[in-house]
């Protein structure tokens, strides 16, 4: 018995990048590799979950993609949704961490209040939301008409869902943009500002000509992390509308968990999820491509 | 007052409007949450919205004894135990041996998990947990929740790993350590503040899950974010169950971020800042 465990030690130290990893690596196979061949395999087939079997078409899902209207309309939001939250959160984080870079008398407890929404289950805000957003007898009308502005539908009008939506994902990721560009504030070196300011620069030149060509690769690497998840926002988005009025909130991303779990065309379905993936890919290599090129000056 | 003073008094002004700023929406969401839940059904749809009533506990009552909430937040607890626990188990070795030997290809399988959208998995799992009869079981879910925090963990771990310098351990194996003793013994130990953001932020994250929950979930398994989701039915919706419930869920892993959040600043600058 001591035997074998002595040799087992043995194996284990000529064999450490081996044995450390394998049961984390198996175990990814199983949940995380697998099921993306399945999905792969199912993109070919034409399946209605329950029904049969899996029928070979071959890239029949993937031309099915250009005559649906509602892949176009998913790309149409998902573009005006990402596109409007993700720049208002990287504008909005980075001006709040420069604010937050100043130490100031409470800074502390202003930093832990702003930032709860971070942890916040996004379920249970977005219900809260909804509830605030109801044109009829929702505060936030109230608040608005007690100080003379005019009310809004908000979600339940097709021109404003996107706007309301992004105000909520605003609200809710702001702060981890902001948490993480402040870190990065934080570990700039004070020697060009001492520099900056001993020639004379006013405080725009030193933010325009200093600190954002310095923070750049922070600011992409965050807006990149902010991506995994904004590109394929989910539970904010299904839990306030659904996806309408109509179709007009409902994301690629959405319209593809409607086809698999709605109307259980897991063919269709999976082709439509490797299109989000895509998108997400290319978003985040064309990122990494910008964070490692020297800034343009 | 000189112009200096005025001009430094101004600042002050504006830095507190400032936070002030900062600080409405957060805790506005969350008192609206919690006056939801204090107020019966029918002052929550009476307009004005009122702010000043007397509050009731009902609503906290009834999501407890008519929905069986106390189960649900049970159910969500042992999920993201579990989860979490794993992911450590496992996770931990993997980072390690990345962080040492530069297992980049092992890095693209965790990057690749982290781009894929969560529906890529969902179905194939429906799929296969439909056959195996494992809808509505605590092992459906927190494997689907594995895909989630394991990546996660392993992606903090590997930058913190990479800050342990390695001639302590090289130490340790001249003192005859065996490599997993000098794994528990030295560098576990050095890296115990990365072991509580990655599993802070796992715990978190798996408490929050609601895709996988919302389809794999059943009657015996539902977790919080399914059931308070749950409050809105046949085009009926229940504001005052859902503020007590909302309360419920978000409460708890709220006030722990708090204490918590230098942990939680840490996770989330160490994944970002790294190459």
């Amino acid at each position: 018995m001591e035997r074998a465990l002595r040799a087992v030690s043995r194996f284990v130290d000529r064999r450490q990048s081996l044995v450390f990893p394998a049961p984390a690596v198996a175990v990814l196979f199983l949940i995380v590799v697998l099921p993306i061949a399945f999905n792969l395999y199912l993109t070919f087939n034409k399946w209605t979950i329950g029904l049969g079997e899996p029928r070979f078409i071959g890239l029949d899902n993937f031309v099915e993609l250009f005559t649906d209207e509602r892949v176009w309309n998913g790309t149409k939001v998902m573009i005006y949704f990402s596109g409007a939250s993700l720049a208002l959160e990287l504008a909005l984080g980075l001006a709040i961490a420069l604010y937050f870079n100043r130490s100031f008398k409470g800074s502390e407890l202003v930093q832990a209040i702003y930032i709860i929404p971070f942890a916040a289950t996004p379920v249970a805000v977005a219900l809260i939301w909804r509830i605030m957003l109801n044109p009829e007898i929702g505060v936030i009308n109230y608040l608005l008409t007690s100080v003379g502005l005019p009310p809004s539908l908000w979600v339940s009008s097709e021109r404003m869902v996107i706007p309301s939506l992004v105000m909520v994902d605003v609200w809710k990721w702001t702060p981890m943009i902001t948490l993480i560009v402040l870190a990065g504030l934080k570990s700039l070196p004070a020697d060009p500002y001492e520099a900056a300011r001993m020639d004379g620069a006013s405080p725009l030149q030193i933010f325009w000509y200093i600190t954002l060509p310095m923070i750049r690769p922070v600011l992409i690497a965050a807006l990149m992390l902010r991506s995994l998840d904004n590109l394929k926002e989910f539970d904010m988005i299904y839990t306030i509308t659904q996806g309408g009025p109509g179709i007009a909130s409902e994301t690629l991303y959405l319209y593809s968990y409607t086809v698999g779990f709605n109307f259980f065309k897991a063919g269709y379905g999976s082709a439509l999820m490797v299109v989000v993936f895509l998108i997400v890919l290319v978003f985040n290599v064309v990122m990494n491509r910008l964070r490692h090129d020297s800034p343009a000056l | 007052m000189t112009k200096k003073q005025m001009t430094g008094t101004l600042k002050g002004v504006l830095f507190y409007a400032g936070a002030v700023a900062l600080c409405v929406p957060p805790l506005f969401v969350f008192v609206w949450m919690i006056l939801t839940g204090l107020k019966t059904g029918v002052q929550n749809i009476s307009y004005p919205p009122e702010f000043f009533f007397v509050p009731t506990l009902e609503n906290f009552r009834a999501v407890f004894q008519q929905y069986n909430f106390f189960r649900y937040l049970i159910n969500s607890l042992v999920i993201a135990t579990l989860a979490t626990g794993i992911s450590l188990a496992l996770g931990l070795p993997a980072a390690y041996s990345i962080a040492k030997y530069r297992q980049n290809k092992i890095g693209i399988i965790i990057l690749i998990a982290r781009m894929t959208p969560f529906v890529s998995y969902l179905l194939p799992w429906y799929i296969i947990f439909r056959y195996l009869k494992l809808i509505d079981t605590f092992t459906a879910l927190t494997i689907t929740h594995l895909i989630i925090t394991m990546p996660m963990v392993i992606w903090l771990m590997v930058s913190f790993f990479e800050s342990v310098p390695t001639e302590l351990e090289d130490a340790a194996m001249i003192d005859g350590c065996s490599r997993w003793q000098s794994f528990r013994i030295i560098v576990l130990p050095l890296v115990r503040n990365g072991i509580a953001t990655s599993a802070i932020m796992s715990f978190i994250f798996s408490w929050n899950q609601f895709l996988f929950s919302l389809i794999l979930s059943g009657p015996k398994t539902k977790t919080v974010p399914v059931a308070v989701y749950n409050f809105i039915s046949y085009g009926k919706i229940d504001w005052a169950g859902i503020g007590a419930a909302a309360t419920l869920i978000v409460l708890p892993v709220s006030v722990f971020a708090f204490f918590v959040r230098k942990s939680i600043v840490q996770g989330l600058t160490m994944g970002a800042l790294k190459d």
